[in-house]
């Protein structure tokens, strides 16, 4: 041990910049070829692979969505069956949640974290990789039975008993349970690798009033994922074993029952709401600020804010049970937590207008979709505090005002923030820069689309239209609203095109991004655009809150560290004192062998259950060659 | 106060407004108190909603359009600014805790008030099945039980108190016109209480998605005068009356003797099924298979020739029948009024 | 953008321990996740039974000798896990080689006597709800003492090869012996819950 402290000085104080860098890339390399790809642990490459992964799962959950339209467009259309329809709806539902929406935030965490905080690489990189194949078995599962015309059909919250064995015949609620397992799992994993890399993997000197808001709200959410996933698992689970091997738990004739799933799934699916929302929340905290070229108002306020409403999320879960027949008076109490979490939604809002009202807007495309997000997430918001009302939403609840309220939430409240971060961070992504141009029609397409397609739903839900239902009779008096909706959609289909058409020419031929095009505050701007795989040459040293807004055009950097291992620097959790060079693992293989070896198993299991049994032992094999040492520099201590 | 929010409402979202005046399955178009209230309390606190969602787009308004010193960018704001800001945001966040604290007060209110009972009650049992509606009226003695199917019949003016039993899987009852909905969950025994103010023919739907059919689980709840109820009421406690035409008896020929009998129930015929609805007075109400087609001997006879392709994944198979059998089997029931 | 160096990090450890080792607080927060799992699956357990007239349902009282048995194995198990942290500390190579086999042998008695503690439930896990619930305790549990005991081994294996004498390992024998605590820690609620609860 001792001689490895005193063996070759491989150490980075006094190399030149060009041969510090090379070292770097040699050492941080991810080699090409297959194999480099599938072996590779950079966060970057993995998180830009997670982020294309969860929108191409969004432009399928759009076709989906847009196949609903067509069908309601007119009364007692027969484009599409029923049985095709309820697989439909629980595929836009249960894609959009489990595939994209949960995902692509993590994603943007997998790749604008480590940057954000100033290190090398994600805590347990090999645990990303994992995460990442893991969630794309279970993405190719759901829409490979979907392809087989076998996919769930019991909504995305697969009520028992009509997901139980008696009513949900095949292994269409199967493999609806097992996709929750397989983007738990994956989600679970982002989750840990977060919480560590933000507890410990900061640049020193980014103490904690220091950690950009964006940061803290995937903090708070990691810690919402770590929290709430276990309940749907614990869910999913039961509702497996319920169906595989007869167990009881929700068979009210033997002392099961039946509200147990949902308030099982809802402890976990309303903090899934805020598992997207925070996220969104904290881009939009951090946008803000090139654009209103200030920093953002009320930091204290804005963490403060986001981590009440991770605490209150849980308190939360009733108001989806309000009309299943709960105490009446018990549920008043969910109707004022619920309303309580308006306070910290308020205060972000207000702290935003405040700042944007202090600054010089540069209307960007990104501050547009920032407008548009507070525009429409307001109205989500109120709807919000409306549904949470027990008495109107007896009147409300599974009706399409219940429709507009969520989509008005989490398409205004972050997917708007989403595209807004796509078009902020795609030039330190990908080296160029999207077009202006097509990034304002395609604001203007979606912002007008939206709200034409989403806001008559909330009168359908007032006239009595119920959510689900696959068509509806002539005599209703929906048709011509459904109709002007249908069309509205055609717009927001022409503005998410004209994104994807953005993105795509930019990515292969935009203009050249400079290291820092927004002159924005931020560590990710530190270094070049796309970054080089080791992140940072030096780790920079971190004494404000907005480091590349200080007065001085230099960057205050630590050296010290090791070019021959992959080395960073691991720092205290609260004042980000350096504590170690720690050593971040190498590529390997092995993180994919054993997600093969998972998704055999709960595949398996979906037919089995001595699948468990047998299953564990080649992910047990796997899990062992990927800890085993390999004699690297990197196991020196 | 009510007049007033109505009237910020009409500024507001017409669209709400007219969506008012429409439908017999509409929120917005209440006939029982129950619904009245809610409609009210659902006007009010839209409205509060509206005037806050404006006063967040001035804000926001006059947040990007406000004319600014050039200054070094970018900077902090100065320390007077700082505090300004800070008071005003303290009393917008103050301002919220104030509405919705108002809103929670309202609905524990709106809440209790709904729950309260009343002496006059009619209980009626309600069951949700895959997908239709059983309806049981229990009457003084156990001979003036009855059992009808997707069609309520109360009186005017009295509080109905309905006991919802899931069977097979969670349904919800749902008339917007006369009230709020609730689930009918197995293995729990919920109720609702509804009302009409007013004669007339209220729609409801199922709202808690119960598979295949959910679609098409419709049924109507006809509020009566209290003495056209007694005459209803005492006209379904009679048994099916006995064909006098020649192709009716057959029709209840072809009807007892083929499989139609192990689901359906007939009072006065051996007919005693209970997998479907109970069809003793199936001609005197105004739809068949949950709200799909007005009940004509035309619309029976497509209905049984063809169940699955009219209504897919439905319980009801196709019973092979002669065209013969088929038209008096459809004449027959359109004739057990 | 230029860069100065102001801060020399050269003569910080290469490795970081306890609290400042990732893997430390990883195994953290994977005990939060479990753990969390096993709240809510206790709380199951109360929901079902506030809602039976009688608990358990259809069964006899859980028979308390195996359950009882593991528990004690699992607790006499803490002085030498708690030894072996300790140890792994002060990095004494020879003491871990004999802490991890002792170890070994501690994760597998339990396992043994768990075969008897199924059948001492007294219900069949498709009996009922009931049923269904102690089952799914008791066997969560047992692959939590699995999981671990598959990682006691591995590790110490790896402790009787070259690569054991690594202060990476000693980190890693320490966050093993706190894993095993975690798992002597869980089961003393899911004990009282199957075997005492019916009792009360």
């Amino acid at each position: 041990m001792k001689a490895n402290i005193t063996g070759p000085d491989t150490r980075d104080t006094d190399l030149e910049r060009s041969q510090l860098r090379a070292e770097l890339a040699e050492t941080w390399k991810t080699p090409r070829g297959l194999w480099g790809a599938l072996a590779t642990v950079d966060h970057k490459i993995i998180g830009r692979r997670y982020i294309l992964t969860a929108f191409v799962f969004l432009a399928l959950g759009g076709i989906l969505a847009a196949l609903m339209r067509i069908q309601l467009a007119q009364p007692e259309e027969r484009l599409i069956g029923p049985d095709r329809y309820n697989q439909i709806f629980t595929m836009h539902g249960a894609n959009m949640m489990f595939l994209f929406a949960v995902p692509v935030m993590e994603a943007m965490a997998v790749y604008l974290v480590p940057l954000m905080v100033g290190t090398r690489n994600i805590a347990f990189p090999r645990l990303n990789a994992f995460s990442y194949w893991i969630y794309l078995a279970g993405g190719a599962l759901l829409w490979l039975s979907f392809a087989l015309d076998m996919a769930p059909d019991v909504g995305w919250f697969a009520y028992v008993p009509l997901s139980g064995p008696q009513y949900g015949a095949g292994k269409r609620a199967d493999i609806w349970a097992q996709m929750i397992t397989f983007t738990e799992l994956s989600a679970l994993a982002v989750a840990v690798e977060l919480v560590v890399t933000i507890f410990k993997q900061r640049a020193p000197g980014m103490t904690l009033d220091r950690i950009p808001v964006f940061v803290w709200a995937m903090l708070v959410t990691a810690f919402l994922v770590i929290m709430a996933m276990p309940a749907i698992m614990v869910a999913s689970t039961s509702l497996i074993l319920d169906r595989l091997v007869g167990t009881h738990f929700y068979n009210p004739a033997e002392g099961g029952d039946v509200l147990l799933w949902q308030h099982l799934f809802w402890f976990f699916g309303h903090p899934e709401v805020y598992i997207i929302f925070l996220p969104a929340a904290g881009m939009v905290s951090t946008m803000i600020e090139p654009f209103a070229r200030r920093p953002a108002f009320g930091y204290l306020a804005l963490v403060m804010a986001l981590i009440a409403t991770g605490i209150l999320s849980f308190g939360l879960w009733v108001h989806h049970m309000f009309v299943a027949g709960l105490p009446r008076l018990g549920n008043s109490f969910f109707t004022a937590s619920s309303m309580a979490i308006a306070i910290p939604a308020g205060i972000q809002i207000f702290c935003w207008l405040g700042t944007l009202w202090d600054g010089k807007p540069l209307f960007a495309t990104p501050l547009l979709f920032i407008i548009g997000f507070i525009v429409t997430f307001v109205i989500g918001g109120l709807t919000g505090v409306m549904v949470a009302s027990v008495p109107f939403d007896t009147q409300v609840h599974d009706t399409y005002f219940v429709v507009a309220h969520f989509h008005y939430v989490l398409i205004g409240g972050a997917v708007f923030p989403l595209l807004g971060a796509v078009h902020y961070w795609f030039p330190k992504i990908t080296g160029r820069m999207m077009s202006e141009t097509l990034g304002k029609w395609s604001f203007w397409l979606i912002f007008i689309g939206f709200n034409l397609t989403f806001f008559p739903m909330h009168i359908l839900g007032l006239q009595g239209m119920p959510r689900r239902i696959y068509t509806y009779q002539p005599d209703m008096p929906w048709h011509g609203m459904n109709l002007f909706v249908s069309l509205s959609a055609i717009i927001l289909v022409a503005g998410f095109l004209l994104f994807f058409l953005n993105a795509i020419r930019s990515a292969r031929s935009g203009a050249a991004a400079r290291d820092n095009p927004w002159d924005a505050p931020t560590l990710e701007w530190a270094t070049a655009s796309p970054p080089p795989s080791y992140n940072f040459a030096r780790i920079p040293a971190v004494s404000s809150s907005h480091p590349l807004w200080n007065r001085s055009d230099i960057l205050a950097v630590a050296s010290g560290l090791r070019t021959d291992r992959r080395e960073l620097v691991v720092t205290s959790l609260v004042t980000a004192e350096p504590q170690a060079r720690e050593a971040s693992p190498r590529n390997s293989i092995w993180p994919l062998w054993a997600a093969i070896a998972t998704t055999v198993m709960l595949i398996w299991s979906i037919f089995s259950p001595w699948a468990v049994v047998w299953g564990s032992i080649p992910i047990a094999i796997t899990l062992i060659g990927w800890f085993w040492p390999k004699g690297t520099p990197e196991d020196e201590s | 106060m009510i007049r007033h929010a109505t009237r910020l409402v009409c500024v507001v979202t017409p669209a709400l407004l007219l969506a008012g005046c429409s439908g017999w399955q509409s929120a917005l178009d209440a006939h029982g108190a129950p619904a009245m209230s809610l409609k009210q309390l659902i006007i009010l606190i839209v409205a509060v909603c509206s005037v806050v969602w404006m006063l967040v787009m001035i804000a926001l308004i006059i947040a990007l359009s406000r004319n600014r010193r050039e200054r070094p960018l970018p900077i902090a704001p100065q320390p007077s600014t700082q505090r300004r800001m800070t008071i005003t945001i303290v009393a917008a966040v103050a301002a919220t805790t104030v509405v919705i604290s108002g809103f929670t007060v309202m609905s524990f209110f709106a809440t209790r008030a709904l729950g309260v009972t009343a002496n006059d009650e009619l209980t009626i049992k309600v069951r949700g099945l895959q997908w239709w509606w059983s309806v049981e009226y229990f009457g003084t003695s156990p001979e003036e039980r009855f059992e009808t199917a997707n069609e309520i019949h109360i009186p005017v003016g009295r509080n109905v108190r309905l006991r919802l039993e899931g069977l097979d899987v969670i349904h919800s009852f749902w008339v917007p016109s006369l009230a709020g909905k609730q689930d009918l969950v197995p293995g729990r025994a919920n109720e609702l209480l509804i009302r009409a103010e007013n004669p007339g023919t209220y729609r409801g739907q199922c709202a808690e998605f119960c598979g295949m059919q959910h679609a098409h689980m419709a049924f109507l709840v006809i509020a009566e005068s209290e003495a056209e109820f007694d005459r209803w009421t005492s006209a379904q406690r009679q048994p099916a009356i006995q064909p006098s035409e020649e192709e009716l008896a057959a029709g209840q020929h072809a009807f007892l003797a083929k499989p139609c009998a192990a689901c359906h129930t007939v009072r006065g015929t051996t007919a005693s099924g209970t997998t479907g609805p109970d069809l003793t007075h199936i001609g005197g109400r105004k739809y068949i298979a949950a709200g799909l087609f007005e009940t004509t001997r035309g619309s029976l006879a497509a209905w049984i020739a063809d169940p699955q392709t009219i209504k897919p994944g439905n319980n009801m198979p196709t019973v092979p029948l002669t065209p013969e059998e088929l038209r008096a089997v459809s004449a027959y029931l359109a004739s057990l009024k | 953008m230029k860069e100065r160096v102001t801060l020399d990090l050269s003569k910080l450890p290469l490795h970081g321990m306890g609290t400042a080792s990732v893997t430390w607080w990883g195994t953290l927060a994977f005990m939060l996740i479990e753990g969390t799992g096993f709240v809510l699956v206790l709380a199951v357990y109360l929901y079902l039974m506030s809602l039976a007239a009688i608990w358990p349902i259809d069964a006899p009282k859980p028979d308390l000798l195996p359950g009882t048995l593991v528990t004690l194995i699992l607790l006499a198990s803490l002085v030498p896990n708690v030894l072996m942290s300790r140890w792994a500390e002060q990095q004494d190579l020879r003491k871990i080689r004999i802490g991890m086999v002792v170890m070994s042998l501690f994760g597998v008695a339990p396992l043994i006597v768990r075969i008897f503690e199924f059948p001492a439930l007294g219900i069949s896990w498709d009996a009922n709800a009931y049923g269904s619930i102690v089952w799914t305790l008791l066997g969560l549990h047992t692959t939590h003492i699995m999981t671990d005991l598959v990682d006691t081994l591995v590790l110490a294996a790896l402790m009787l090869t070259r690569h054991g004498n690594n202060a990476r390992r000693f980190g890693d024998v320490q966050d093993n012996a706190m894993y095993w605590n975690f798992v002597v820690a869980t089961w003393l609620p899911i004990y009282g819950c199957i075997y005492w609860i019916p009792r009360l």
